[in-house]
């Protein structure tokens, strides 16, 4: 082991819980992750000792949660290294975020405009896209994946053209692990001018990206992912691009100055952040961000890929079982079906073993649609997980398939 | 037999088990008894809404009662279905109307699936009181 698992195990209090009285596994990271005890801590802090609302008061509880909140805003730039925190906009989660680009691009794109999206996207990056072609008349193309759960690259090449205005990808599927090749797909959107939106939802946890170098138009992602709490998220978007989308949604905040006859909008962040944000929810982001940091991305991804080897072979090694998503670049996770057996049903039993496993479409049907399958089991692991508990998974998936079969 | 006495026959079986794990292996081998929808019947409209994996749902009447047959491609699933069609089927329209459900709480059905199973279950109960009372419309007319 590259790090003390049972010390940080400790800072779960959840992980010490019993289910179905059976210790709880907990396999659906890629759902959400569970919170440490600093980060729990820093939200009852916050409505202890320094509750009040931000940027307005010149009161000292308003001082302090305003400093509080935009140090964690500071913090977020810093660790997915954006050129400036202006650029870090705090929003509701990664779908709100979503929204508020496709909204501001309804400004923009004319008919016959093309956008690209990938096979292996959420629902909540089709739903805007598609909302925002049937507004503008603009048409969307979708890059296509292979078995393997691998998007074909060549097939995106020849999508792209000068008519091309947005390229929107996952870094990572959270159906299958997949992890697409960004860089790369940034670069040739680049080429013919179009703008790059990357989902890191599904990333954020395992991978830091670094934004500049990316070289990314706009980044999303949620804090929820990442052992912050639900309900907060960020939008970065690149500084030139700021300037040129208009204001999502009108309200406080997001002024410079109003009158009956005319208002002119607040600059950068706060053109994009109307009303009361969830302040202790941006506040408990950092601090779930100090928190990652303090283990290391490094030490994070090495074990998680020694949880996902093992689970691969482990799991593999169960007559009939497939896994979709084989692709030679993936992140910890795992979605199988058993031959002849449904997943809700692999799924309602290993619950009972005290087995929190995912069972649908993941809310990303067009991929069911591909393998022809109704759904998935998806175990996704996180660096708190063990490999006891990947014997635990295949334990009650074997016992599961001797009660089904 | 009455749908009342069905009840208890099932309330009977399902108390003999001790753990979850007994009843859903009860619950699998009940779904192997289930009268078969007919395949070419396995229409989308036969399909109840709000179930997560799909289950379909057939009647017809004979003899002034309702014969219910069912499949689902998830086995649990199958098997919840075969308790409400044991129940339900060969009855009258009026006495599936006035029948109340008090016995799925009782055999500990519910608070053994989850939420969205439990809805599905909702349905399946919904979908096959809805039958009955078209039945019993058509008989008044």
């Amino acid at each position: 082991m590259p790090f003390d698992i049972q010390k940080i195990r400790n800072d779960f209090p959840i992980l010490s819980r019993k289910v179905n009285g059976c210790p709880l596994v907990y396999l659906d990271n890629a759902a959400t992750s569970q919170k440490p005890q600093q980060v729990i801590d820093c939200i009852v802090d916050y409505y202890s000792n320094y509750n009040a609302n931000i940027h307005r008061g010149v009161h000292t509880l308003s001082q302090e949660a305003t400093n509080a909140y935009e140090a964690a805003r500071k913090k977020i730039q810093k660790h997915f290294n954006a050129k400036e925190a202006f650029e870090i906009i705090f929003t509701a989660g990664t779908t709100h975020g979503i929204n508020l680009v496709a909204n501001g691009f309804s400004e923009i794109l004319k008919k016959g405009d093309e956008i690209i999206v990938s096979a292996m996207e959420h629902h909540s990056n089709i739903v805007p896209w598609q909302m925002l072609c049937e507004k503008t008349g603009a048409i969307l193309k979708v890059i296509p994946m292979n078995e393997e759960g691998v998007l074909v690259f060549s097939e995106y090449e020849k999508l792209l053209s000068q008519k091309t205005k947005l390229v929107f990808v996952n870094h990572i599927s959270n159906a299958l692990g997949t992890i697409n090749p960004i860089e790369k797909i940034i670069e040739k959107a680049h080429e013919v001018g179009a703008a790059v939106l990357i989902d890191g939802a599904q990333s954020c946890s395992h991978i830091k990206p670094d934004l500049q170098k990316l070289d990314v138009d706009f980044y999303v992602t949620s804090a929820h992912k990442m052992c912050g709490p639900t309900g907060v998220g960020i939008l970065y978007i690149k500084e030139e691009w700021g300037n040129k989308l208009p204001p999502y949604q009108g309200g406080g905040e997001m002024i410079a100055e109003v009158t009956f006859e005319k208002t002119t909008y607040a600059g950068l962040p706060h053109k994009f952040e109307a009303g009361t944000p969830n302040i202790c929810g941006g506040i408990a982001f950092g601090a779930a961000i100090d928190y990652l940091n303090s283990i290391g991305f490094e030490d994070i991804e090495e074990h998680e890929n020694e949880l996902l080897k093992y689970a691969t072979e482990k799991l593999l090694e169960i007559e009939g079982l497939k896994i979709y998503g084989t692709g030679p670049n993936k992140t910890s996770v795992v979605s199988f079906n058993i031959e002849g057996i449904h997943p809700y049903d692999i799924g309602t039993i290993v619950d009972k073993l005290g087995i929190a496993v995912r069972t649908g479409h993941h809310c990303a049907q067009p991929i069911m649609d591909f393998y022809k399958i109704p759904g998935t089991v998806r175990a996704s692991f996180a660096f708190y997980n063990t490999l006891e508990e990947v014997d635990a998974l295949v334990n009650a998936v074997k016992k599961a398939k001797m009660m089904l079969e | 037999m009455t749908i009342e006495a069905i009840q208890e026959e099932l309330i009977d079986e399902f108390s003999m088990f001790e753990n979850w794990m007994q009843r859903y292996e009860y619950m699998i081998e009940l779904g192997k008894s289930l009268p078969l929808i007919e395949e070419k019947l396995k229409t989308d409209d036969k399909l109840i809404k709000g179930c997560q994996s799909k289950v379909w749902l057939n009647s017809e009447m004979k003899d002034g009662k309702i014969i219910f047959t069912a499949d689902s491609d998830a086995i649990i699933t199958k098997g919840i279905i075969a308790v409400l069609v044991r129940v339900f089927s060969d009855q009258k329209p009026q006495a599936i109307l006035d029948a109340n459900t008090d016995f799925i709480d009782e055999i500990g059905l519910k608070e053994h699936l989850s939420p969205t199973r439990a809805n599905g279950l909702v349905s399946m109960i919904k979908q096959m009181k809805m039958y009955a009372l078209a039945y019993q419309t058509q008989l008044k007319n």
